[in-house]
């Protein structure tokens, strides 16, 4: 799925014209990144949380060089799944 | 930043529709990812990230306090990956 599908499913459930609901699409992520950046956390009930943490730098190894390296600095972004997306997700695992 | 202070945010930022028509966007829009999850399906979100939704295999387990075997079943998780202009813009001074 990408935005592209994500903007017509809008269209066809909530009736806005196909342009509003691209820049409603967009508004949504580029304001996800936004408060990320700004506040570090986000947390969208029934969904799931996003979180920045930061990471020391560390030791690592170029796998394929087999070289060490330092790796930087970072700040990297997870998302844990709602307790109830997690439990939606895992009442009907079967067919595939 | 909850969900409802999101909503207001949005609102505030695009105030051409009603805050009530605003959660009905988001919700939709988290409701459709959701959908995809159960279908298994990968979501690709340029600049944001992708969620891959993996099947863990069924396995058995102990209970650390008790020690005794639990059957866990197969389970879907979603792993989420930050996209590349995300991660710039969290790293970047």
């Amino acid at each position: 799925m990408t935005k592209a599908e994500l903007v017509k499913i809008l269209n066809e459930k909530i009736g806005f014209s196909k342009k509003e609901c691209q820049e409603l699409v967009d508004l949504v992520f580029e304001t996800m990144k936004e408060v990320l950046v700004k506040e570090g956390r986000l947390k969208l009930s029934g969904f799931g949380i996003f979180e920045v943490r930061h990471k020391k730098p560390r030791r690592g190894r170029n796998p394929q060089t087999n070289e060490s390296m330092t790796i930087s600095e970072r700040r990297v972004l997870v998302f844990r799944t709602s307790p109830l997306l997690k439990k939606r997700l895992n009442e009907s695992v079967s067919q595939r | 930043m909850t969900k409802r202070e999101f909503v207001n945010y949005l609102s505030e930022k695009y105030p051409q529709i009603t805050r009530k028509d605003m959660e009905l966007v988001v919700n939709t829009i988290l409701d459709a990812m959701i959908e995809a999850f159960e279908r298994e399906e990968r979501i690709d979100i340029r600049d944001f990230g992708n969620f891959v939704v993996k099947r863990r295999r069924p396995r058995k387990a102990r209970n650390p306090r008790t020690g005794a075997e639990v059957d866990l079943p197969e389970r879907r998780k979603v792993h989420f990956k930050v996209g590349k202009g995300l991660f710039r813009m969290l790293n970047e001074k």
